[in-house]
């Protein structure tokens, strides 16, 4: 845009140094809109007009990966056309998006999400179609990308902020609001290698935060993280939209996320726009997109999901979730089970073991796409015996402690910089009506989401009050 | 940068109509146009020079790498040459008495041993750069030509402190340099040329085929007995040939044969290259960096889908 760097980054800085950066996080949370609509005139930032992106999959023998099979078979065979595939991993996408706005992009694995957020900050060039932006791109495609393991803290971030296109003189400006946010002051000098994964996760965002583009792409960088930070994260993110008027790109599965930071949302299906609107009505689409509903209806096997076959995302580095069954108190294979009633869940899992510091799990989720449980290895971890490429993990829980309703459920397995794989959602998740009390006591359906198991006692307490009178 | 600024626009958009709003971002003109890309392509030159801040800091990360969690650290710039030119010293001018300009053959081999390390290294490390760099290749936007351009900052670093020995040598054996040192930088440019020009074709095809990563040092070693490294050029023609020039051409297409022996005599004051040679090695110089360049732009858009 037009500001020259050096009068962008005075007004950044003003805007950037917030007086309690952690106190304004729940409310920029609570409240997304209102700050926009000042900001927001008009003005199209990015604009995306029949972007199209195939990729060739070449079949069986005809896979070169060395120049020798490239040249044989060209000896060989010179003018046969080789049998080839091709696929279209974004079919027509066409979106604006505005100054001020939060754009999510959602959809499930292999939707085009991740190729549309490549071709936009130009790693990779469209088939056809065509992009116009109107300001300075920054993406974080991946957090700690430019990471080197022996460095140290203090050099990484320099490091990273070069590659991501920060001046010199900008990273040493933030450095100290960088190191904050990371909290990472007493491991500045220590090689990145011997960090926690969260200290690692922390101090690649933090220095992604002070970044300073106009427009902001930003790919799943919150699958990671404990909770705390997250928020932390969207809460800088907001800031960044609201007070100065940039615009970003999210792609992320968290419908938790999406639906606190987003103004618009953009729901994809096999590299096509399915629905371009508010964030709800696309949140609410995308849970009742479950894995492979039609089939797994048809044949009547809901409780038990096979997973294999599925385009497993190019970073997942040979993990594969592969089969969930899900069963009732009785054993049965089922999605619907009673309220306050037993859940096992089974998941297997191939290649898993390769990943020391992996962690897997189950999350469960309301209508509205919010997290309301999850549950993970890492938090409560199995005794570890021998470890094996194919495993089955089972997860026993005695007491789903959810009221009536249609919930769905997921499948995570991730490590401390990326997502592995995920089936987000697998299916729906219905609870049942049941006397959970024992007492005949009807819960109204949406009441409250959470059973509270317990007892009621009533003694005299008339013996230890002093009357007044 | 020559857009109206959004305040500007803004303020007309205040009484303006909507179709008025939309001619107004019509004529903004875009910070980044993205365009299906074929054929051959531009260079972008003023993009490389924006990025020039990250040529530096890739160039610094190698450095501060290499020598991480070594005992000895910098001292194996020095030893390393030492070493090779103690043996190569001992091999060609001792045991096979090849010509070496009258020069005390170890002196003379290291000199050789300085523009040729310079060469091998850059060329190798440059050719990997793509491959060792993958994750970012894969997930970050910036020219990829700096990847192979700034692995000849630690080359030229290495160089550096091989030159001070070189100096601490001279001074040993008494020998002064002559007015020719002045073209010394000279000849270490065209060397570099070279050295990332070939890169620029190694490394891309590495992104597709593995096997340049194993062919490549092989080609490279023997191209160094075949380059006047550790005998002099005017000496071995004149012994290889007696005096019918058959072996001319040989050394004539090789680049490297009119650099190494300027370096030298630059360095040593030894017999003046001939000029045919180094006119030679100018324009493949210029040819292979430029072409190279070219073509790595070609290939560089199926780099992050095939990587």
């Amino acid at each position: 845009m037009s500001f020259n760097f050096a009068a962008d980054n005075g007004v950044a800085n003003a805007v950037l140094e917030p007086p309690a950066p952690n106190t304004s996080m729940p409310n920029t949370l609570v409240e997304s809109t209102p700050a926009h609509a000042q900001n927001s005139n008009e003005e199209v930032m990015v604009s995306v007009r029949d972007i199209s992106k195939s990729y060739v999959l070449a079949h069986n023998r005809e896979q070169h990966t060395t120049l020798g099979e490239a040249a044989s078979h060209w000896i060989k065979s010179p003018l046969q056309r080789t049998e080839q595939e091709i696929f279209w991993s974004l079919r027509d996408v066409s979106f604006e998006v505005k100054r001020g706005e939060v754009l999510g992009i959602i959809g499930r694995n292999g939707a085009g999400k991740s190729t549309l957020l490549k071709v936009l900050s130009q790693i990779t060039s469209p088939t056809e179609g065509q992009i116009d932006l109107y300001g300075r791109v920054g993406s974080l495609l991946e957090v700690g990308t430019g990471f080197h393991p022996e460095l140290t803290g203090r050099e990484n971030i320099y490091l990273n902020g070069a590659i991501l296109g920060m001046k010199k003189s900008v990273i040493e400006g933030h450095f100290d609001e960088i190191v904050k946010f990371a909290e990472v002051e007493r491991f500045l000098d220590t090689p990145v290698k011997r960090y926690s994964s969260g200290m690692y996760v922390r101090l690649a965002f933090a220095v992604a935060a002070y970044l300073n583009p106009e427009i902001l792409i930003v790919d799943e960088v919150l699958a990671v993280g404990d909770a705390e930070f997250q928020k932390k994260c969207i809460g800088k993110m907001s800031e960044v939209t609201q007070q100065e008027g940039r615009c970003v790109l999210f792609v992320s599965h968290n419908m938790t996320a999406i639906s606190s930071l987003c103004t618009r949302c953009i729901l994809l299906k096999d590299g096509r726009i399915v629905h371009d609107g508010d964030t709800e009505t696309a949140v609410r689409l995308y849970q009742t997109m479950a894995f492979d509903p039609e089939s797994a209806e048809a044949n009547g096997t809901s409780g038990d999901y096979n997973l294999r076959g599925r385009k497993v995302a190019s970073e997942s580095g040979g993990v594969e979730l592969r089969h969930v069954t899900l069963r009732d108190g009785n054993g049965a294979i089922t999605n619907s089970i009673r309220m306050g009633g037993a859940l096992s869940v089974e998941i297997e899992v191939e290649g898993f073991k390769h990943y020391r510091q992996g962690n897997l799990g189950f999350a469960i989720y309301d209508e509205n796409g919010r997290v309301v449980s999850e549950f993970s290895v890492g938090m409560k971890p199995p005794p570890w015996s021998d470890r094996h490429v194919h495993e089955r993990f089972l997860l026993r829980i005695p007491h789903v402690p959810l009221t009536q309703g249609t919930y769905s459920f997921s499948v995570h397995c991730w490590n401390q910089t990326s997502m592995l794989d995920e089936v987000n959602p697998i299916d729906k998740l219905h609870i049942t009506e049941f006397d959970f009390y024992g007492s005949g006591f009807q819960i109204k359906p949406r009441r409250f989401v959470a059973l509270l198991d317990g007892e009621w006692t009533v003694e005299d307490a008339s013996a230890n009050q002093s009357t007044p009178d | 940068m020559q857009q109206p600024s959004p305040t500007q626009i803004s303020t007309a958009n205040d009484i303006s109509s909507d179709q008025k709003n939309i001619s107004s971002q019509h004529t903004r003109k875009p910070e980044v146009s993205i365009r299906p890309q074929k054929g051959w392509s531009g260079l972008a030159l003023l993009q490389l020079w924006q990025y020039r801040e990250l040529l530096l800091t890739f160039g610094a990360r190698d450095v501060k790498l290499r020598y991480r969690q070594t005992v000895l650290g910098v001292i194996w710039v020095i030893v390393q040459p030492l070493l090779a030119a103690g043996i190569f010293s001992l091999i060609f001018g001792e045991i096979a008495k090849m010509p070496t300009d009258n020069m005390p053959p170890f002196l003379f081999v290291f000199a050789g041993m300085l523009g040729w390390n310079l060469f091998s290294s850059t060329l190798l490390k440059a050719s990997n750069s793509l491959l060792a760099n993958s994750g970012l290749v894969s997930k970050v936007f910036f020219p990829r030509l700096l990847l192979p351009i700034s692995t000849t900052l630690s080359s030229l670093i290495d160089f550096g402190v091989a030159l001070m020995m070189m100096a601490v040598l001279m001074v040993i054996y008494r020998v002064t340099p002559g007015p020719a040192l002045i073209l010394l930088p000279l000849w270490l440019l065209m060397l570099l040329m070279i050295a990332v020009g070939i890169s620029f074709i190694t490394s891309a095809l590495t992104v597709s085929y593995r096997d340049v990563g194993y062919i490549l040092p092989v080609f490279v070693n023997l191209l160094m007995y075949a380059s006047p490294v550790a005998y002099s050029l005017s000496g071995v023609l004149t012994r290889l040939n007696l005096g019918k020039g058959r072996f001319d051409i040989f050394f004539a297409l090789n680049p490297l044969s009119g650099l190494l022996e300027a370096m030298r005599w630059s360095l040593l004051n030894t017999t003046p290259p001939n000029l045919g040679y180094l006119l030679y090695s100018a324009v493949f110089a210029i040819a292979s960096l430029v072409g190279g360049a070219f073509i790595f732009k070609r290939m560089e858009r199926r780099f992050a889908d095939v990587i």
